[in-house]
């Protein structure tokens, strides 16, 4: 797409997605058009964050749940009011048990670090843990459970810092930073699998602490009402200059306010995605990200020329976490809620590989372009496999059969998304839009 | 007494379930681990070849009930557990054939493979959910009990009662003998004897004239048949719901790494290793405190490491213990 | 003279689209002698056994086997046609016991492997001992008469071996040479690519000296260690 030649391949694969969205405006609603571009733009920086990981380092990162979850934390800690009475009844406890467990843990590295291997090393770091975890239970039960009881119905939890929620999209950054840091430390330089099991993993428990742990997120009782950067449709409709254009415009307040906002959003979204492609394309076409590439084709050989591929591979999972992160917590902000139960691993971490691998691994354009394009399907299997689902059961008499069908095609697209997944794989490995 | 009645307690809670869900697990990581041995990949459709299998499982067993078929006391799902096996090994023969085939003859990176896997996974998460639905079955019947808690109370005069479940009985028992079988297979027959020299050693393998097709048939067989058997005893002693088969991958990864993956030995010490890592953390031991400890030393909360609902994290942690101080497992496993 | 048991006539290739490695090398062995493929490093003396073997892309030249021709075969093909090949590494199977292994060379047979292991313990002794133990835990001399001994159960015509004496001790080797002679005598022809060229050549019927992929010189394997030329450029005086 950059340089003086243009390719008229993919300038029309991004023709189609675009004549595919707005098609859905004209057959559909254009709420429902805004909709998947506005999670569309989401899925591409989210497919641009595991294409750094996959497509410039071959980094296999099955996590990425876990991230976007992250990320909507991310959005309740800064977003929404604290909650006073909750700080007074247990927040500084709070706080003392978790410093406690971080002392627990960082004591222990330092034991392990400082001590001689043998016996006493274990004793020690046996007693030290054990009596770390006790002290930190001690501090943390009564406290969880004193924050818990202020107003369960609609509070019980710490709430955040009452910032801009636009904040929380780079802090969702950081945060994701932070716990791919700690993933990285653990199962990077080990061999591909075991990193792929290792995130795999974190993202589950990740989503369990944030289905559990209520005084932090309310957990299955999800926090609405996160502050917005845009503002209300009740309030636009209440606006008489508003109205007023809209109906210059030939439209209905209430259809007006909603594409208003929806379109807010997807402004604000387009910027960071060009933010963010400008900056991995910089990435990819620098010293550092050539390297990057060298040691992906060529692991042994980069390491023989004294690369150090285990922090070169660091810095790169946490860069592409980041992003995961950082869409997250936009994805929470544009839904205004945060609802732990609906992280669903197949959703949030098989879908964007989805996109990543047909899009085209290694190629910011290709994840963009597969974000879309899967987002799109995604979201429209559903009705065109109940369309399809009708026809078939159509003759069919009514029973059982023909019900169970119908209700079945739900899940049909899950099917169809590892259907895609394999055909691309296997006759177009390099994706739609391969790596240059 | 009290002392006996802790005993009855911790055997109750911790070492009877610990056992069932420890085979359980055996079993699921004995697949993944033949998986890694011959076909080198870490197969991430495994909980849904499970749930697969289980579900054919379930439909034959509902089919038998309608038509009056039952060897009770013994539940019907065993009767229809040979059919679940044969369709699920059709169904991954049919899956090596039209997928991982390809990527084997072209000596596809193991990450590559992982990948193709994933998208496996995706197809039959949805076939089964397509089929059966997403819902929980239940699908136990016969008897429920071997031993039951107020006969046990009754025979012994203990306060605390312990009862094994029959399902907790048939896991056993079944996972002995597939084990058993398994082993006699991998060690005496001229077939298994290939299958871990093709393991050990493909090129040598080839130059031995061992046919590296058939060694992969007969993996995928045996493990549609441990993948099947995991996951009708998995449903029979809890009970079947598609999500749930595809996040026990978490633990029966971690039983197949901590044991050394390609280990079968080890897969199966890493299950209990995992499956008791997980009882004992998650379970509430005030029951048993109470019996051993003075009545002012008694805990006041229910004395549980962890909650339940972080049983992964058991399995985690642990993963990641071995993979930072043993990565090659307790026991010796391979890298490929 | 007749065409001998194997020859590989002119062969000229290499791996994959890669350069040529070989080119026009001819290697033979008569029934039940010994040739031996010397020469500096690099010189393509494995790979031309490789070539024999089947394991290189050959563009030119042909492979016969007792009057066939076998060029086009894949190497597994030409176990089956009665040739065993020893690779320089990881040539057993380490977590199997030393008589599994023996088992896995015999694969292929579905007669009764009884009396050729037993000549392969007669062969080797020690390996009798050891036969439960994994042939992992073996020392390194003790793991190439296994490695041997697993190509000896296919019954072969023809048994090639790439560098067998490779990181042995000498006096290992020595023993090693003496049982490969053995099992020349018993009819078997043997093709051997050696680093100890003046031991090899020692109990050689043939020698070739290869120098970049080409034939340099070829004799018996007196004939060779008494010629100047050979014995200045190659055996170090």
């Amino acid at each position: 797409m950059t340089g003086m030649k243009v390719n008229w391949k993919n300038v029309a694969l991004f023709a189609l997605v675009a004549v595919l969205i707005i098609g859905t405006g004209f057959v559909q609603s254009w709420n429902t058009a805004l909709y998947i571009l506005n999670l569309g733009l989401i899925s591409a920086i989210m497919a641009i964050g595991v294409n750094l990981q996959w497509g410039y380092a071959g980094l296999f990162n099955v996590g990425i749940m876990g991230l976007v979850a992250i990320g909507g934390l991310a959005t309740v800690l800064t977003a929404m009011p604290p909650v006073k009475e909750a700080w007074a009844a247990g927040g500084l406890r709070m706080m003392l048990a978790l410093a406690t467990g971080a002392a627990t843990i960082g004591g222990g590295i330092l034991l392990y670090k400082r001590m001689r291997p043998g016996r006493r090393r274990t004793l020690a770091l046996m007693v030290w843990l054990v009596g770390g975890f006790f002290l930190y239970r001690s501090l943390f039960d009564p406290a969880a459970e004193a924050i818990e009881a202020v107003n369960p119905a609609s509070t019980g939890y710490l709430g955040g810092a009452a910032l801009p929620v636009l904040l929380a999209w780079p802090l969702g950054g950081l945060m994701a930073a932070g716990v791919a840091w700690l993933i990285g430390k653990t199962a990077l330089g080990l061999r591909s699998d075991y990193l792929a099991i290792a995130t795999l993993g974190i993202a589950e428990i990740i989503v369990a602490v944030m289905k559990n742990e209520d005084w932090l997120d309310r957990g299955v009782k999800n926090v609405v009402g996160i502050p917005r950067p845009l503002p209300y449709e009740v309030d636009l409709q209440r606006d008489p200059g508003f109205v007023e254009t809209a109906s210059s415009l030939g439209l209905d307040p209430v259809t007006a306010s909603t594409l208003y906002v929806k379109l807010g959003y997807g402004l604000m979204f387009t910027a960071v995605l060009v933010i963010v492609l400008v900056l991995a394309e910089l990435a990819l076409r620098s010293p550092w990200g050539r390297m990057m590439r060298a040691i992906r084709d060529n692991e042994v050989a980069a390491e023989a020329m004294g690369k150090d591929v285990v922090a070169r591979h660091l810095q790169v999972f946490i860069l592409g976490s980041a992003i995961v992160g950082m869409a997250g917590a936009m994805m929470t902000t544009l839904d205004g809620q945060l609802t732990p139960g609906t992280y669903q691993p197949l959703r949030y971490t098989f879908l964007i590989w989805v996109m990543v691998i047909v899009g085209g691994s290694g190629n910011n354009w290709g994840a963009i372009l597969g974000g879309f394009l899967i987002w799109f399907l995604w979201v429209q299997v559903e009705p065109l496999g109940k369309m399809l689902m009708d026809v078939i059961t159509a003759p069919l008499p009514d029973g059982a059969l023909k019900a169970h069908l119908l209700e079945s095609v739900a899940h049909m697209r899950l099917f169809t998304m590892g259907l895609i997944l394999l055909l691309v794989l296997r006759f177009s490995p390099r994706g739609l839009i391969p790596e240059k | 007494m009290d002392f006996l009645n802790a005993i009855v307690a911790i055997a109750n809670y911790v070492l009877i379930p610990g056992i069932a869900y420890g085979s359980q697990l055996a079993l699921g990581a004995l697949g993944v681990t033949m998986i890694y041995g011959i076909l080198r990949f870490s197969n991430f459709a495994h909980g849904d070849t499970m749930a697969f299998g289980t579900m054919v499982t379930i439909l034959f067993t509902w089919w038998f009930q309608s038509l009056g078929i039952s060897i009770a006391p013994l539940p019907t799902a065993l009767l229809a557990l040979p059919f679940g096996i044969v369709f699920t090994a059709l169904l991954l023969l049919g899956t090596d054939r039209a997928v991982y085939r390809f990527y084997r003859e072209k000596r596809a990176a193991p990450v590559i493979l992982v990948i193709v896997s994933m998208g496996v996974m995706f197809i039959m998460n949805g076939l089964v959910r397509f089929i059966i639905g997403p819902d929980e079955q239940r699908f136990a019947d016969g008897a429920r009990f071997l031993i039951r808690a107020r006969d046990f109370k009754q025979w012994t005069g203990l306060s605390e009662g312990l009862a094994i479940r029959t399902s907790q009985a048939i896991t056993v028992v079944t996972a002995v003998a597939v084990v058993a079988l398994l082993f006699w297979f991998l060690m005496r027959t001229r077939t298994g004897k290939s299958m871990r020299a093709y393991s050990d050693n493909e090129d040598l393998a080839l130059l031995s004239g061992i046919n590296p097709e058939r060694v992969v048939m007969y993996t995928w067989l045996i493990v549609a048949a441990l993948a099947t058997i995991a996951g009708v005893l998995y449903g029979l002693d809890k009970s079947f719901k598609p999500f749930t088969y595809f996040q026990l991958l978490l633990p029966i990864f971690a039983s197949a790494v901590v044991g050394g993956l390609g280990n079968p030995i080890g897969a199966i010490a890493g299950g209990f290793v995992v499956a008791f890592s997980e009882v004992t953390i998650t379970y509430a031991w005030k029951k048993v405190l109470v019996y051993l400890l003075p009545e002012s030393l008694e805990p006041s909360g229910l004395a549980q490491l962890l909650s339940t609902d972080y049983k992964f994290a058991v399995s985690f942690a642990l993963l990641i213990i071995v993979l930072l101080f043993k990565p090659t497992g307790l026991f010796k496993g391979k890298t490929v | 003279m007749s065409e001998p048991f194997l020859i590989g006539e002119k062969m000229t290739g290499g791996y994959g689209k890669g350069p040529d490695i070989l080119h026009e090398c001819t290697i033979a062995v008569e029934k039940g002698e010994i040739a031996v493929i010397v020469g500096p490093n690099g010189a393509g003396k494995s790979t031309a056994m490789k070539a024999v073997f089947g394991m290189l892309d050959m563009r030119g030249g042909s492979v016969r086997l007792d009057g066939e021709d076998i060029t086009r075969l894949t190497p597994q093909a030409r176990v089956a046609k009665g040739m065993a090949f020893v690779p320089q590494t990881s040539n057993i199977f380490t977590s199997l016991t030393v008589e599994e292994n023996l088992e896995m060379g015999a694969f292929l047979r579905r007669d009764d492997i009884g009396e050729t292991m037993e000549q392969v313990y007669g062969l080797f002794p020690i390996l009798r001992e050891k036969r439960h133990q994994a042939a992992g835990e073996l020392s390194g001399g003790q793991r190439q008469q296994v490695a041997v001994g697993r190509a000896l159960m296919t019954q072969p015509t023809l048994l090639m071996l790439d560098e067998p004496t490779a990181g042995v001790s000498p006096i290992v080797m020595d023993e090693l040479f003496d049982r490969i002679i053995e099992v020349a005598r018993t009819g078997i022809s043997i093709l051997m690519v050696e680093q100890n060229a003046r031991q090899a050549l020692a109990i050689a019927d043939k020698g070739y000296v290869l120098v970049q992929g080409r034939n340099a010189y070829t004799g018996t394997g007196r004939e060779l260690l008494d010629d100047p030329e050979v014995r200045k450029s190659f055996l170090g005086g």
